[in-house]
């Protein structure tokens, strides 16, 4: 019988269940930690949160991320700040989605939605620049027409890597420790986080 | 018609016996279109059923798209390929080129036109058999056709004036003539039992009267070792995997048929599995008894169901059994290698069935001769035995090599 035992095997295999997912018909859960396309955050009054520090762009390993910073107007400010993100562009023919400049950014201006089912037909619109980067005035990511939307994509932005961003450190792992933004206040905890007693930040 | 009457190609279809009309022509073409359209459309389905089994025992989904469950994605490959670009290389020999795809494609389609596909009906007002052509050597022709299929091949990679596609075609020109041989003693197998060379005799012969037919009239059981060697013989004859030797996608960048685009790449495939579906439809005549089954009880017995349909449905219904069991094999078995192909066609396959022709051409004459069994049988098995030993003695073992040839 057994050279005749991979016909059983076979024959075996058709009456298991299939793994396979419809995928462009239905769609996996995203998980956690995916990373997608960035968004540019504001603070819950409408001020950005990008301050043009360039960290995001010296620590951008496929330097896919152009930024020049300008001092804020004092009659009109952008940002809290002094300084403000002047130019803000990102090149998404290079950007390998490491999200090594939402963990090097100070102020969590810069941080990944979990959209990733993007394709341009030219390349100027692959490279990004502040005014569709920038959240609108609901706090929602601008939606280019090129891009397929199709759940809540934008209303978790990186939490995972933002609660474990340098702003804290590793004891908030698992929970959700970041300031509130435009539109969604202080962000819901994800799948694996609470949001209940956060610790105090590090001095 | 009337040389053709008196040889008797013509005289066994009740529609041909008396004054040929243009109602009785028309029979003839409604018959071939038919056969033709039921063949087109059943290798159609064959190549979707068999992608979606293989994906099956692959856990995997396998074509949906096109179609209800991707019914009609034989028919989106077709419309695609047949709009392609047909690329002819500079080095090809183009009448030949062009005309290979068809002389491989014919002898499948003519192979089932000698096939009884269901009962005795009538068209048209006119009584006549669910049979395209009935031949009183159809068993011949299918042997004849089944050679000549080799000539697609073979002036395929030939005329493409291209190495590998040569390679291929002397592979599996090779290959098919090695089967041809065991293919056509383990159709002897029948032919000893049934005494004709006709089809529908044969197939008239295995008629259903009960259960116990399976075992009594069907010719599977007295030929059970035929059976099985004609299953693997034309495994080899229509290029099925185990036996895919002439594509060989790993090896030979698709053999002989390396060189061809579009439409004509397509017919190539679509006379391969059209051969699976001849090649299965042949054995259900040849061992399953074709369109004998039982009748639906609660209906008439000559009633329009019983009579039409219910033949040509156990017909197919076995020669799905049997398409199956070649997905199956497909799924299951790896590719062998050269020697070992050549290995069990010509030590083996050739060698059994000559000795079962020899043992049960004895048991049959001295059935009718009224001989004693008894004394004839074992006289038949030690006659085979003493000739297998003789065999054996020629046959190289494993770590003998071969007298070169000076």
């Amino acid at each position: 019988m057994g050279r005749l035992a991979g016909f059983g095997v076979t024959l075996r295999q058709m009456f298991k269940p299939r793994l396979t997912t419809d995928y462009p018909k239905e769609k996996s859960p995203r998980p956690e930690r995916l990373h997608g396309r960035h968004v540019l955050n504001r603070y819950e009054d409408g001020m950005e949160k990008c301050i043009g520090c360039e960290l995001c762009a010296g620590v951008c390993p496929a330097r896919c991320i152009y930024v020049r910073g300008a001092d804020n107007p004092t009659d009109d400010p952008v940002s809290p700040g002094e300084r403000y993100g002047f130019v803000y562009e990102i090149n998404y023919l290079r950007c390998i989605h490491c999200d090594l400049c939402v963990e090097a950014c100070p102020t969590e201006a810069i941080t990944e939605t979990k959209l990733f089912e993007f394709s341009f037909t030219n390349r100027a619109d692959a490279i990004y620049t502040k005014d569709q980067l920038l959240v609108d005035d609901d706090g929602r990511a601008r939606r280019q027409p090129w891009e397929l939307w199709d759940g809540h994509e934008d209303e978790h932005t990186s939490a995972w890597m933002r609660a474990t961003s340098p702003s804290g450190s590793a004891a908030y792992e698992g929970r959700a420790t970041w300031s509130g933004e435009l539109g969604f206040g202080v962000r819901a905890a994800e799948q694996g986080q609470t949001n209940d007693d956060a610790p105090e930040r590090d001095a | 018609m009337s040389a053709l009457r008196t040889f008797g190609l013509l005289a066994t279809d009740p529609a041909l016996t008396g004054h040929i009309s243009w109602s009785v022509l028309a029979v003839i073409l409604i018959k071939v279109v038919g056969a033709f359209v039921l063949l087109l459309v059943s290798v159609m389905l064959y190549i979707w059923a068999m992608r979606k089994v293989i994906a099956d025992m692959q856990n995997r989904v396998g074509p949906d798209n096109a179609g209800p469950y991707g019914v009609l994605q034989t028919l989106a490959d077709g419309i695609k390929l047949f709009f392609k670009e047909q690329s002819i290389p500079d080095t090809a020999d183009r009448p030949v080129f062009k005309l290979a795809p068809y002389l491989s494609l014919l002898p499948a389609f003519l192979m089932f036109c000698v096939i009884p596909v269901g009962g005795r009906v009538s068209i048209l007002g006119h009584q006549t058999y669910l049979q395209v052509a009935e031949l009183p050597m159809g068993v011949l022709f299918i042997l004849a056709m089944s050679g000549i299929g080799v000539y697609g091949v073979m002036l395929a990679g030939w005329s493409s004036g291209s190495k590998y596609p040569l390679l291929g075609s002397v592979r599996a020109s090779a290959q098919l003539l090695s089967y041809e041989g065991a293919l056509g003693l383990a159709v002897l197998g029948v032919l000893i039992q049934a005494g004709t060379l006709s089809t529908r005799t044969i197939v008239q012969n295995q008629a259903w009267v009960n259960v116990g037919s399976i075992v009594r009239e069907w010719y599977w059981l007295p030929a059970l070792v035929p059976f099985g060697i004609f299953l693997i013989a034309a495994t080899a004859e229509t290029n099925h995997p185990p036996f895919d030797l002439v594509e060989a996608e790993q090896e030979l960048v698709g053999g002989f048929h390396t060189e061809y685009t579009g439409i004509r790449f397509a017919i190539f495939f679509l006379a391969e599995f059209m051969n699976v579906i001849t090649m299965s439809a042949v054995a259900v005549t040849l061992f399953l008894g074709g369109p004998s089954g039982p009748a639906l009880g609660f209906l008439s017995r000559t009633g329009t169901i019983n009579v039409w349909l219910m033949p040509v449905v156990w017909f197919m219904v076995k020669v799905l059994a049997l398409l199956f069991g070649t997905v199956w094999l497909r799924a299951s078995l790896p590719r062998m290698r050269y020697d070992q192909l050549m290995a069990l066609g010509w030590k083996y396959l050739i060698e059994i069935a000559i000795l079962w022709v020899m043992v049960s051409a004895t048991i049959v004459v001295a059935r009718q001769n009224g001989w004693h069994l008894w004394i004839a049988l074992p006289a038949a098995v030690l006659l085979a035995l003493g000739a297998y030993g003789m065999l054996w003695l020629a046959i190289p073992k494993p770590g003998e090599t071969v007298e070169e040839f000076r």
